[in-house]
């Protein structure tokens, strides 16, 4: 278990230097022109200096590895370059924007993994009649939704009709309360910062503006958790405890709710994992239709823009997430189900 | 037909959600092959280029001349038929040739394990490692303009998937009998992997190659809902929904207004990927027997 959790730790730098070359390669197709452009900030520099100039002056002209290790270089000292889109440090804008992306993660997996556990439990005590079809139905259609799709019709339901779900983060007045300099950032998350500073009305602001998204990500994702949940309810009730349990004259309702639910809950716990570790990395479209600030739509906003400290920063991030969080996963495998053995 | 195939055929349409995966898809594909037909490009112009019909960039709803309305200045009707062609191009070329680096890769690191193994193993791993969104929108963005861009990029993101698969199914596969008789009589290991290993590991790649589908016409479609990809005014269903959006987040209490800009376009993605994600399922039901409930 240490010798696997060890191997696993060893392997992320490695898979850290893999992406940082995977994300330089691609960076590497864009001219040295193109990628000047991303170091001038008014075109007043443009006219005044020699183009060629400012390339040999960044070194955007020398040999690509060369460029690399100067890179690594500063990397390794924190200094990830600086962000055109986040008007910061590349590593300060992505941590900035980091607990917006976790909160919303946050507040999705919850109704997902309850949606997704409670109709999976229907659907298999319901096995091939009516109400199964309609949940798998209902499950399968979320989960051919494209987010943007349903996102769209959020906003334009819940937002432009009815007006409950407005997109961004906050309303203008919360706004300039959190800017004050009486609110103070623990989490960096709005709504645990203002539950902890007290402030009831813009932590209600800010779960109002969490709802849309929340609702798109639920409804598109909870299929997974359903499916997953289905189909092991329905192995579980097969098995021979809960024949004995039935057996000897237990009420339906605690068999299914005490022997049958939980043995079928653990596969589930482990899938959540992967739900959370995906949510984290696949805000990118959710995010950009709700206005939202986080890691997912400053990606989306630095590559439209070739911001390309951005880019590779954020990439990097990315990377982290995953592979941490990937490994979080494995390793609540083992301790949930003591069958499964990490080597 | 044998019994096997004639068994399998009963199964597959005696499941209802598999019937309506299989007219969906027709559907689609009837769409596709007619398009010409249904809605008639003018002629000497691209027919994959949806034609400008009015100058007012306001959206116009529906109407006898325009049966899914303006958006863009452009005729959604016209759009969502030449996008299903553009929905079907992606998905294809995409799910074939990232199979096929998927089925070389996978083959070779699975069967001929040990330090080529983990080293191909590794490689995957790092691709894996950037969300497939975000790679492809960088890489999407970096190669330029176009729709031959997307589909590299999502070519390039998504060969890791299949290869994973194989390699989990010929390792398995490896340990039978037949194949290590095969061995023992001195078959060469391409004639080994390409008669005996292959063959058996290819329904599990097809299921899934359908249900990658879905998910890659969704992604090719977000990147041009994000402004990539895609040229202006080409015919695909992301970007018929780009023009939805600024009106969904527009003045209160209008967006209603403009349904139709985000519901035709909107109902056939999800549609598509409906289609072939029930398709993909009912394959899965027949060939999976650990879910043979």
């Amino acid at each position: 278990m240490v010798f696997y959790i060890l191997r696993r730790l060893l392997f992320l730098p490695l898979a850290l230097f893999g992406v940082s070359l995977l994300v330089f390669t691609m960076i590497g197709f864009l001219s040295p022109y193109q990628r000047l452009a991303t170091f001038i900030n008014s075109p007043e520099r443009l006219k005044s200096d020699n183009v060629d100039k400012l390339i040999s002056f960044y070194g955007l002209d020398d040999p690509i590895f060369i460029q690399y290790f100067r890179w690594m270089k500063n990397v390794f000292q924190g200094n990830l370059g600086w962000s055109y889109v986040g008007k910061a440090p590349v590593l300060e804008s992505i941590l900035i924007r980091f607990p917006y992306t976790l909160e919303l993660a946050i507040f999705s997996v919850i109704p997902i993994i309850f949606l997704g556990v409670s109709f999976g439990v229907l659907s298999a005590l319901h096995h091939n009649k009516f109400l199964d079809h309609i949940l798998r139905i209902f499950a399968v259609v979320g989960w051919s939704f494209p987010d943007f799709v349903f996102g769209l019709i959020v906003l334009m339901v819940f937002y432009s009709t009815l007006g409950w779900f407005p997109p961004g983060n906050l309303s203008i007045w919360a706004e300039e309360i959190v800017k004050s300099p009486a609110f103070r950032h623990i989490t960096g998350m709005l709504t645990f910062d203002s539950l902890l500073n007290g402030r009831l009305d813009v932590f209600w602001d800010a779960l109002r503006h969490l709802l849309g998204p929340v609702l798109t990500l639920t409804y598109v994702e909870f299929a997974f958790i359903l499916r997953i949940t289905r189909s092991s309810m329905l192995e579980v009730l097969r098995r021979d405890y809960v024949r004995t349990a039935r057996a000897k004259g237990l009420e339906e309702k605690a068999v299914i709710h005490k022997h049958a639910r939980r043995n079928a809950l653990v596969p589930v716990a482990t899938v959540s994992g992967q739900t959370i570790v995906g949510l984290l990395a696949g805000t990118v479209i959710v995010e950009t239709i709700f206005n939202r600030t986080g890691i997912g739509s400053f990606m989306a906003i630095a590559a439209q823009q070739l911001d390309y400290a951005s880019i590779m920063g954020g990439t990097l991030f990315f990377g982290l997430i995953l592979i941490l969080g990937n490994l979080c996963v494995d390793l609540s495998y083992a301790f949930i189900d003591p069958r499964v053995r990490l080597d | 037909m044998n019994r096997g195939s004639k068994r399998w055929f009963k199964k597959f349409f005696s499941n209802f959600s598999a019937v309506l995966g299989f007219v969906l898809l027709l559907f689609f594909l009837g769409v596709a092959l007619f398009a010409p037909y249904i809605a008639p490009p003018k002629p000497g112009r691209d027919a994959y280029m949806m034609p400008i019909v009015t100058w007012s960039s306001d959206p116009i709803p529906p109407s006898r001349e325009h049966p899914f309305g303006v958006a863009g200045k452009r005729d959604i009707f016209y759009g969502v038929v030449w996008g299903t062609r553009t929905a079907f191009r992606i998905g294809i070329i995409v799910t074939i040739s990232s199979t096929l680096i998927g089925l070389v890769i996978g083959s070779i690191a699975g069967y001929f394990g040990h330090l080529v193994d983990e080293l191909l193993m590794r490689v995957t791993d790092i691709f894996m490692a950037v969300p497939f969104l975000v790679a492809a929108l960088v890489l999407a963005t970096i190669l330029g303009a176009g729709l031959d861009k997307v589909i590299i990029a999502l070519i390039v993101f998504s060969w890791m998937y299949p290869a994973r698969l194989i390699r989990g199914n010929i390792l398995q596969v490896k340990e039978e009998q037949f194949v290590m008789a095969a061995k023992a009589l001195g078959v060469s290991d391409l004639v080994v992997i390409l008669r005996h290993v292959l063959p058996n590991s290819i329904f599990p790649v097809l299921i899934q190659a359908s249900m990658r589908m879905g998910s890659l016409v969704i992604t090719a479609a977000a990147l041009s809902f994000l402004g990539l990809g895609a040229p202006q005014g080409y015919a695909d269903w992301g970007a018929l929904l780009n023009y939805a959006r600024n009106w969904m987040l527009g003045s209160q209490g209008q967006a209603l207004q403009y349904w139709f800009m985000t519901v035709f376009p909107g109902l056939a993605m999800v549609l598509f990927v409906l289609a072939w994600n029930l398709v993909g399922d009912a394959l899965r039901d027949i060939f999976d027997p650990r879910l043979r409930v």
